[in-house]
């Protein structure tokens, strides 16, 4: 263990120290005090809170359809799907970026579409949209695992109980079904909710002109080489992602937090 | 249950979102091995891209490959064992090393690499060498190597089996080697193929780190789609793609197999 106590000393902890200690000591930590009022990095907090929000929201939906139905029944092929729906978890931001570009890029399919059906071209992927459809690319997977995985430990007995008492399917999933996979949901959305908040690949492939705070952290940090600004603006997307982190372990979820 | 019209909805959202998630896989794949892609797959297939990109980046891909072997022996020399301490004690110290080692995960890669610069950066020769990036890749894969194996050690009763060992009179270094590791192998195998993809594929971190000699694939990913023709990008991805797919496709099987009942 002593060598992991060295290097986790050495190269974690000290430059986390040392972070903390830049961002204070200019001017004690007057980086803090323009986040809070200079409106061009509270938008940028903002915004990425609310798009942060939203894919959770509706990541959470979409996997929950998905994964109920996977658990659920039984299919050929199901295997593929769910292969396919778990290796996209472990695709770098910069390659989700990409896929975006392909989707709904200004030759993507989506462009096609597009241009078939109204005679323009309909592209996405450069605006907040597309960071929306990257953000819910890498999200999908992660929920629907965790979802599966909580469906498949949902007592079935409940469930025949609820339908034999005469509930309806709207009832059922409502009261029955819903309420068991809360904590896994919870955590695999506060999961979700985090690295959606610290996606730099994604956003650095798409976002030339996106306000969302990775970016802002890049671009104080490489154009205007304020190291104070980026490193508090980093300590406070850390704070961020970590207190999600720790609601997703108080769950009992399992830390897939990575990529982006 | 009666396959209603429920069922057909749900089948066809869940094969929609599958779409989704593969429809630009195999685009980027055909687009790399298209000619034109403006003209579509009628110009012909061809593996004029991926030779340039190979002839560009292929030395990206080399680096790639030696940052992700070194790191997850680096991984293995100091993962296991601090696993299997984390597994046996109960101190402070532990839950301490636990939460330092669980972090990392939680921190964005932009700020582990904003500190490791400002720590390091001054150190020329180190900043300029490839072992600034290992070190940034170490960081951010040594917990899932460690939760990967701590995982089987709490699931099995190792204590059991090294007292046996112990009164055999077996060393301390016999029991580590000779019961421990093989006991915790599917434990190690799967944090090795997690570790070997998440720094193939690591770009947080590497591009803060990276210098225009140390490139690794996903920065050269990121530039390719920066400044290059679609067909070049797509085959440089098609190149990454493959060389990620078959650890992802070994993770699958091996979280497959059934596990042995603890």
């Amino acid at each position: 263990m002593i060598p992991a106590l060295i290097v986790s000393l050495a190269f974690f902890l000290l430059p986390m120290a040392k972070l903390v200690w830049l961002s204070f000591a200019k001017q004690h930590g007057i980086s803090y005090w323009y986040i809070l009022t200079k409106p061009m990095y509270l938008s940028s907090l903002w915004s990425t809170f609310w798009l942060s929000a939203v894919v959770t929201l509706a990541s959470l939906i979409i996997a929950t359809i998905v994964g109920l139905f996977l658990t659920r029944h039984d299919f050929k092929g199901k295997s593929i799907l769910v292969a396919m729906l778990s290796f996209p978890l472990v695709f770098p931001g910069v390659v989700i970026g990409f896929f975006v570009i392909m989707l709904a890029g200004r030759q993507g399919l989506l462009a096609e579409l597009g241009l078939a059906l109204t005679g323009e071209r309909w592209t996405l992927a450069y605006s907040i949209s597309g960071l929306f459809i990257g953000y819910l690319y890498f999200s999908i997977p992660r929920v629907v695992l965790t979802v599966m995985g909580a469906a498949e430990k949902l007592d079935n007995n409940l469930i025949e109980a609820g339908r034999s008492l005469g509930a309806n399917r709207w009832q059922l999933l409502r009261d029955v079904t819903i309420p068991a996979l809360t904590p896994g949901l919870i955590s695999s959305g506060s999961i979700c909710f985090a690295t959606s908040m610290g996606a730099f690949g994604t956003a650095f492939t798409l976002a030339t002109n996106l306000n969302v705070l990775p970016m802002t952290i890049y671009t104080e940090f490489t154009l205007n080489a304020n190291f104070a600004m980026a490193a508090a603006l980093s300590l406070i997307l850390g704070f961020i992602t970590w207190v999600c982190l720790t609601i997703a372990r108080r769950q009992g979820g399992s830390s897939l937090g990575m990529g982006g | 249950m009666k396959k209603g019209v429920f069922f057909y909805l749900q089948l066809a959202f869940t094969l929609l979102i599958c779409a989704f998630l593969i429809v630009p896989v195999f685009m980027s794949i055909t687009a790399g091995l298209t000619n034109n892609y403006f003209v579509g797959i009628k110009s012909g297939l061809t593996f004029r891209w991926v030779e340039q990109v190979w002839g560009m980046y292929s030395n990206t891909i080399w680096l790639t490959m030696k940052i992700a072997l070194v790191t997850t022996l680096v991984n293995l020399c100091v993962g296991v064992p601090c696993a299997y301490y984390l597994a046996r004690s109960r101190s402070k110290l532990s839950a301490f090393l636990d939460e330092c080692l669980t972090l990392p995960i939680a921190i964005p890669g932009m700020a582990i690499a904003l500190g490791l610069i400002s720590v390091y950066g001054g150190i020329t020769e180190f900043r300029m060498s490839w072992s600034f990036i290992l070190v940034g890749h170490v960081i951010f894969t040594l917990p899932f190597m460690v939760k990967s194996v701590l995982a089987v050690l709490q699931s099995i009763n190792f204590r059991v089996l090294e007292e046996g060992a112990a009164s055999l009179g077996a060393s301390f270094w016999q029991r580590f080697f000779h019961v421990i590791v093989p006991n915790c192998k599917t434990g190690i195998v799967s944090g090795i193929l997690m570790t070997l993809t998440l720094s193939a594929g690591e770009f947080n971190l590497t591009w803060m780190l990276h210098t225009p000699l140390t490139k690794t694939l996903p920065v050269g990913l990121a530039d390719s789609y920066a400044s290059m023709r679609l067909e070049v990008s797509s085959a440089y991805t098609l190149i990454f793609l493959g060389m990620i797919l078959p650890l992802l496709i070994a993770a699958q099987f091996l979280n497959r197999r059934p596990k042995r009942s603890a």
